[in-house]
């Protein structure tokens, strides 16, 4: 654990990675209690399930939050994404049918997307906010206007087996989830553009002096986020069984619940993606023990909301807000 | 010495920015092994100088020389492949990474394993530089841990590590590296530039003449974007450098005792048993109007926790605090402000000025609803003050409408001044007003002081040097470990010395 907890950076490092662990414990303690049915094999198996696509799409979205951006082209890119897989495998709309080589070619039109969202936010200098909005709300209308309105079945069932397939009693999404997991994180750790994002949602003018190619850091980043959507719009694909533009929806602010809840910073540079992970659990745990008690969906969303404004006043450093003019 | 190939040279650099021009043919030359002294004004080129040998500016006209030969620097990271390491004045160290990843920040490649980085290597290299600067520190550490000092150490050891890794001279330029460091850290700091230079060439900016004088081999002053003069160090003394650094003579009468107020009989401010926990214990004194209490204490004395107590930017546990006889509760700075307490900050960039609001709007800040009529700004009326203020504390600004953030310090100190002044105080508290200020500008501010207490204004003032406090004040409180342990008057005549205080601040 020492590693993991030193390969969460930030102020406030240790209450940055045990607050957001002490909370999922409390939870499951507190759930099991009131249910329970909450602490059995198959209840567990379901949430790691539920967990396995925000796990994929929060990996890479923690890279850009520890940026100090945003990406709201997610819903986006998955839905694209799991479109054109949906068409590229044995379906009922497409005659195309290449099988599994449809998996790499839909990741990497995730990672295409997300290379242009960083080149327009970086040549443009447009905030990444309103660019990822645009692009994504772009993603959103070619997977409408591909499709027109129909959704595509998919009959390849070894593709679907991506996601239902099940390895040692667990399912195969979740190894894929694992798979994402590790590679986020020897990014994070292991490569000089995952030290770089560090640097820059830290200072990005210093950055720049130092030597750091940040521009294209900034679009290294988008793009590896992209990709990260991109396997999760394939997943959703696999794991619904179709394509259709709306796929993505809901995800967005998942994703951005589970990374804050999980102890990255909205202001850059403290934060990683092993958080993000507790962070997914977190919002997946919370989702599932309201099913649970019978809590009503529309009182679950609430709760969700409640959720990331909390996480944030929670993460604020109050010792650096007494500034004084 | 000077048959040698100079390690770095400008040759007829110039610069200019619309309406200024920041270098006029600038020619220096810095040799290997020699420590260089570059000072001059706020505002003669100096950091121009530094910004043109890290490539953030491109010189209109001349050429650079490293080693004797002609390079083009159009990035920071050139300079740094040349052996041009810059010690930077606001820190380049990023607190979320650790000290070996900052060190090697941006050069991560000499560590790259098949694309990825061998941190092991990288941490075993780190230690090699730090034990260069004397730090015993991990290198895994997390910078945001570190003091601001041992900060300044890495950012030093991560100039070094250049060493070996360029071919030909290093040069260092140093930012005026001490000027946020203690006097323990100062002298270290100093005995590294000294091995240093065994090894390199050291460019040291500085504010500190005297640390100037101490350390460096010549010094070159600059006046107006120009080299004023170059000299060896051993023919200077602080008084020559001053007149070339301000064109003029040091004043004779550099803190303008002969202007100190006779203290008047009212009492401003009334403190009885303040205390703070962790902070101050049982201080008591009384300020009078037209004083200037000096507070003296090294770090950790209490004397800023007390001064951001006063201004109610903290809350004191006990004891009583009076404005002109009214009680006044701790831990409201709008209280403190509407019963006539301001403070002027040290950190001046961020909590003394809002630097995108104009000149005047940040003179009338404190002061707004003076200036609104049924809930609108009357600007007519808000410009009239700001010109009458700038007219008196004679702010160099081409308009009111300027944003503050462009104006040189000295010219925003006096402005946060101004503000202080139409929000009408009877007391100010001075938190280092002179800090990252030249010297003219410095000596408005004196002059200033002088103007405002002999309006009947009481200071209380936290000095940058013991020189100062003493020059300034009519009585001076020295603290210790949160407690008042000795009060000196420092009448014109009798003015006390420095030993005297140290004695009882140590």
């Amino acid at each position: 654990m020492a590693h993991v907890a030193n390969a969460v950076r930030g102020r406030f490092d240790r209450l940055r990675v045990w607050a957001p662990i002490a909370v999922l414990a409390a939870l499951c303690i507190l759930i099991s209690l009131f249910s329970p049915n909450f602490l059995t094999i198959s209840n567990l198996l379901r949430l790691l399930n539920s967990a396995a696509i925000p796990t994929v799409l929060a990996m890479g979205m923690t890279f850009i939050i520890l940026m100090g951006s945003i990406d709201l082209s997610l819903e986006g890119i998955v839905a694209i994404t799991a479109v054109l897989v949906s068409l590229l495998v044995a379906n009922d709309v497409s005659s195309i049918e290449i099988g599994l080589w449809a998996v790499p070619l839909a990741v990497l039109l995730g990672g295409l997307v997300g290379f242009a969202n960083g080149l327009l936010h970086v040549r443009l200098g447009t905030p990444s906010f309103m660019t990822t909005l645009g692009v994504g709300f772009a993603g959103v209308g070619v997977a409408t206007a591909v499709l027109q309105g129909v959704t595509v079945r998919i009959n390849d069932q070894t593709f679907r087996g991506l996601s239902l397939g099940r390895f040692l009693t667990v399912p195969a999404a979740v190894w894929v989830a694992i798979g994402a997991i590790a590679v986020a994180f020897i990014i994070q750790e292991r490569t000089r553009v995952g030290r770089w994002i560090y640097a820059i949602g830290t200072d990005e003018t210093t950055s720049q002096q130092v030597g750091i190619p940040t521009q294209r850091s900034r679009i290294i980043a988008f793009s590896i986020a992209g990709l990260f959507y991109g396997l999760g719009g394939v997943l959703s694909a696999a794991q619904f069984g179709q394509g259709n533009a709306l796929i993505g929806s809901g995800r967005l602010f998942t994703t951005v619940t589970a990374v804050v809840v999980g102890g990255t910073a909205l202001s850059g540079g403290a934060g990683s993606v092993l958080s993000s992970v507790i962070g997914v659990l977190i919002v997946v745990v919370t989702a599932n023990g309201m099913v649970l008690m019978g809590v009503p969906p529309f009182v679950q969303q609430g709760v969700q909301g409640v959720l990331i404004i909390a996480a944030v006043a929670l993460a604020i450093d109050r010792s650096r807000l007494d500034i004084v003019k | 010495m000077t048959t040698a190939v100079p390690s770095l040279e400008l040759r007829h650099i110039s610069k200019s920015f619309p309406g200024v021009t920041a270098l006029d043919d600038v020619s220096v030359a810095f040799y290997p092994n020699e420590v260089v002294g570059l000072i001059g004004e706020n505002g003669a080129g100096k950091s121009t100088v530094l910004k043109v040998l890290n490539g953030i500016y491109q010189p209109d006209a001349g050429e650079i020389l490293v080693n004797g030969a002609p390079v083009k620097i159009t990035k920071p990271r050139d300079a740094f492949d040349r052996g041009i390491a810059m010690v930077f004045q606001e820190q380049s160290i990023l607190g979320s990474l650790t000290i070996a990843e900052n060190i090697f920040l941006g050069r991560e490649e000499e560590f790259l394993r098949y694309g990825f980085i061998d941190s092991r290597a990288m941490n075993a290299a780190a230690a090699r530089e730090l034990k260069k600067v004397h730090l015993d520190l991990a290198p895994g550490r997390r910078c945001e841990d570190l003091t601001f000092a041992e900060r300044q150490m890495v950012e030093i050891a991560k100039a070094l590590s250049l060493d070996g890794r360029i071919a030909g001279q290093l040069t260092i330029l140093l930012d005026e590296p001490t000027s946020v460091l203690e006097a323990k850290e100062v002298g270290l700091l100093l005995s590294i530039v000294r091995e240093l230079k065994q090894r390199a060439t050291i460019v040291m900016i500085s504010h500190r003449l005297d640390e100037v004088l101490t350390i460096s081999d010549r010094v070159i002053v600059m006046r107006d974007g120009r080299v004023a003069k170059e000299l060896p160090t051993k023919s200077a003394t602080v008084q020559d450098l001053h007149k070339h650094m301000v064109g003029r003579q040091l004043h004779h009468e550099y803190y303008r005792e002969a202007r100190q107020a006779k203290v008047g009989a009212e009492t401003i401010l009334s403190v009885k048993a303040l205390s703070r926990a962790g902070s101050f214990q049982g201080v008591s004194f009384d300020l009078h109007a037209g004083e200037v209490l000096g507070l003296a204490g090294v770090i950790g004395s209490g004397r800023e926790d007390l001064a951001r107590c006063l201004a109610g930017h903290l809350a004191f546990d006990s004891g009583t605090l009076e404005v002109k006889g009214k009680p006044l509760a701790g831990g409201s700075v709008l209280k403190a402000a509407s019963s006539g307490i301001g403070l002027v900050p040290s950190e001046r960039k961020a909590e003394g000025i809002v630097a995108a609001l104009t000149v005047a709007e940040n003179i009338t800040m404190a002061a707004l609803p003076k200036f609104v009529k049924s809930g609108i700004i009357q600007f007519a009326e808000e410009q009239r003050t700001a010109h009458a203020w700038i007219d008196q504390l004679h702010v160099k600004t081409p308009s009111t409408a300027t944003p503050i953030g462009s104006l040189s310090g000295g010219n925003q100190q006096k402005c946060v001044l101004a503000k202080w002044r139409v929000a009408g105080v009877a007391a100010l508290i001075l938190d280092h007003p002179t800090r990252g200020i030249d010297v003219g500008a410095k000596e408005d501010v004196y002059e200033l002081i002088r103007d405002m207490t002999a309006e009947g204004l009481a200071i209380l003032l936290l000095a940058d040097t013991l020189e100062e406090v003493i020059g300034l004040s009519s009585r001076i409180l020295v603290m210790k470990d949160g407690a008042v342990t000795a009060t000196f008057d420092a009448s014109p005549r009798a003015k006390p010395v420095q030993v005297d205080l140290v004695r009882h601040m140590v």
